[in-house]
């Protein structure tokens, strides 16, 4: 008895099409040519895309989202590496508590998170603005950035850092020269899915998010509570093409599997 | 300074912002909890329990907790009984594809949830896909109201949280050993009866560990109800957001999130005890 079995293999295959429908009626919703929400669509057209090209006030959230997710990670992986580079590599006291520490972050939920957050920045005057929004999402990307990279870290062959410090490198060098290097992959990957958690972190974002800075997702919550129209599919196919692209990023360089599970 | 020592202090950048940016906002929250509201609705500074009595006693909060333990259940059994199939068929095939195909399986988790809510607006709005076949097949001559309910909410939150469930268990699979099945089904057991009397038991604790993650991710889930629920489904998650925006009552936001994550944290060790037990 090898293999999944005939029985087996037809039910996943159900299951798979109840997993890619939401996404699969989307992107053939965006090509409606319909005032509102019908499906099957009565006609096809680039009409929603044309829309979505006109408007303003989504595309503005589309820029700013991507320029809150770039700064994101770039801030995420510059204090979130160095961290997992002391948890895989380093030896000392306390390192499992530190760990539990620095990943708890990720098992409450972000309603929590957003909840305590706007009563921390709304006293300071740092809800609804820019540098609120990014520290809001480094409570995610941190952490996130932090168990990632430790496993990247902590799975790399320690011979070769072993040999170039025996050959006289100091320890700077070594994590520059041999370390990073080997990790380049993960740190890729890393970097996207980072990117990822950013652009499309929708519950912290509705906490803090105000009128003159409001992400993508904030926007497209707010659009489609108001209306029921095929523009946010338009819109949504924007963005599956582009997760596909950042999916593929991912999956070439660690698998998408491994990458997002525990 | 030893080489580790140094290399510890890598740690300090992302413990300071941790403190200050998580650590220090719960505790914030935590505070807030057993400040007063005033007769006006603004906030008293205090050490009092009033808006937690107030707040327990409400009839509203008890309906609160039984939409949200209800709803989590009824979603986590459907996405169980969806996830459990697939798993085991990704554990199992030989197929060459089957790397696609378990990325494909937790593609949802990488969508966002916003796009997923609006297919599913379209799957099962008054002219969405399910209520015009049905017309066009002659079955019902007015929509069904799929969405804007419950029944919206409850199918939307299983296959949310699905993923997630598919990948627990399928690192929950890591115990099966196949070998204990061909021996069942060499010994003359039926396909149905090997799988009952060996791989489903042999499973439990993933089952046990992958329920609790769905349960626990379906209680704080607030984008499903409220975009699927339309305004018309109240759980903790939503009144949460709604106390502490429209209303800007924060010790009572407050009172209620640490009241979810006290009902979160229960269910999750008492998961952890039935998946412990299991695997003895």
């Amino acid at each position: 008895m090898t293999g999944a079995g005939r029985m087996l293999s037809g039910f996943a295959a159900l299951v798979y099409v109840l997993i890619l429908a939401p996404i699969v009626v989307v992107v053939m919703l965006a090509f409606s040519a319909d005032n509102f929400i019908l499906f099957p669509p009565s006609g096809y057209s680039l009409r929603w895309f044309r829309q979505l090209a006109g408007n303003g006030p989504l595309l503005a959230a589309l820029w700013l989202s991507v320029q809150i997710a770039a700064v994101v990670t770039l801030c995420s992986l510059a204090i979130g590496v160095p961290a997992a580079l002391a948890l895989a590599k380093g030896r000392f006291r306390g390192k499992g508590a530190l760990t539990s520490f620095f990943l708890a972050p990720l098992l409450l939920p972000t309603l929590i998170t957003g909840l305590a957050l706007l009563l921390f920045f709304s006293p300071l005057k740092l809800a609804a603005t820019l540098p609120g929004l990014v520290l809001g999402h480094m409570t995610v990307t941190v952490p996130f950035v932090i168990r990632m990279m430790t496993t990247a870290l902590a799975n790399l062959p320690d011979d070769i850092e072993a040999a170039a410090a025996t050959l006289g490198a100091p320890p700077w060098r070594v994590v520059r020269r041999v370390t990073l290097p080997l990790a380049t992959p993960g740190l890729i990957a890393c970097a996207c899915l980072s990117f990822l958690l950013s652009f499309d972190e929708t519950v912290i974002s509705l906490f803090i998010a105000g009128p003159r800075a409001s992400t993508l997702p904030v926007e497209m919550v707010r659009y489609v509570e108001g209306r029921t129209d095929p523009l946010v599919a338009a819109l949504s196919v924007v963005l599956i093409v582009a997760t596909l692209a950042v999916v593929l990023v991912v999956e070439r360089l660690v698998g998408v599997a491994r990458a997002v599970g525990r | 300074m030893t080489a580790s020592r140094r290399l510890s202090l890598l740690l300090v950048p992302a413990a300071l912002f941790l403190l200050a940016i998580y650590v220090w906002p719960s505790l914030g929250l935590f505070r807030n909890a057993f400040n007063e509201v005033g007769p006006t609705g603004a906030m008293i500074p205090a050490w009092s329990l009033q808006t937690w009595r107030a707040t327990l006693h409400d009839s509203f909060t008890i309906e609160l907790t039984l939409n949200s333990l209800w709803l989590s259940t009824v979603a986590t059994l459907i996405a169980l009984c969806l996830a459990y199939p697939v798993s085991l068929f990704l554990f199992r095939t030989e197929s060459r594809f089957r790397g696609l195909l378990a990325v494909v399986a937790i593609l949802p988790m990488l969508v966002s949830g916003v796009v997923r809510v609006f297919g599913w607006l379209a799957i099962l709005g008054d002219r969405g896909l399910v209520n015009t076949t049905l017309q066009a097949l002659g079955l019902i001559s007015a929509p069904l109201k799929l969405v804007f309910n419950w029944t919206g909410v409850t199918i939307g939150l299983a296959e949310s949280i699905m993923p997630y469930m598919i990948l627990a268990l399928l690192a929950g699979f890591g115990r099966l050993d196949r070998t204990l099945e061909e021996a069942a089904r060499s010994l003359g057991a039926s396909p149905f009866r090997t799988f009952w009397r060996v791989t489903l038991p042999l499973s439990l604790p993933a089952i046990a560990l992958a329920a609790g993650l769905g349960f626990v991710l379906s209680m704080s889930a607030y984008i499903t109800p409220k975009l699927l629920g339309g305004g018309r489904v109240f759980v903790l998650a939503t009144e949460i957001f709604e106390q502490a925006t429209t209303n800007t009552n924060w010790p009572v936001a407050s009172v209620l999130a640490i009241y979810t994550l006290l009902l979160l944290l229960v269910l999750l060790a008492a998961s952890n005890l039935v998946a412990r037990r299991l695997q003895r």
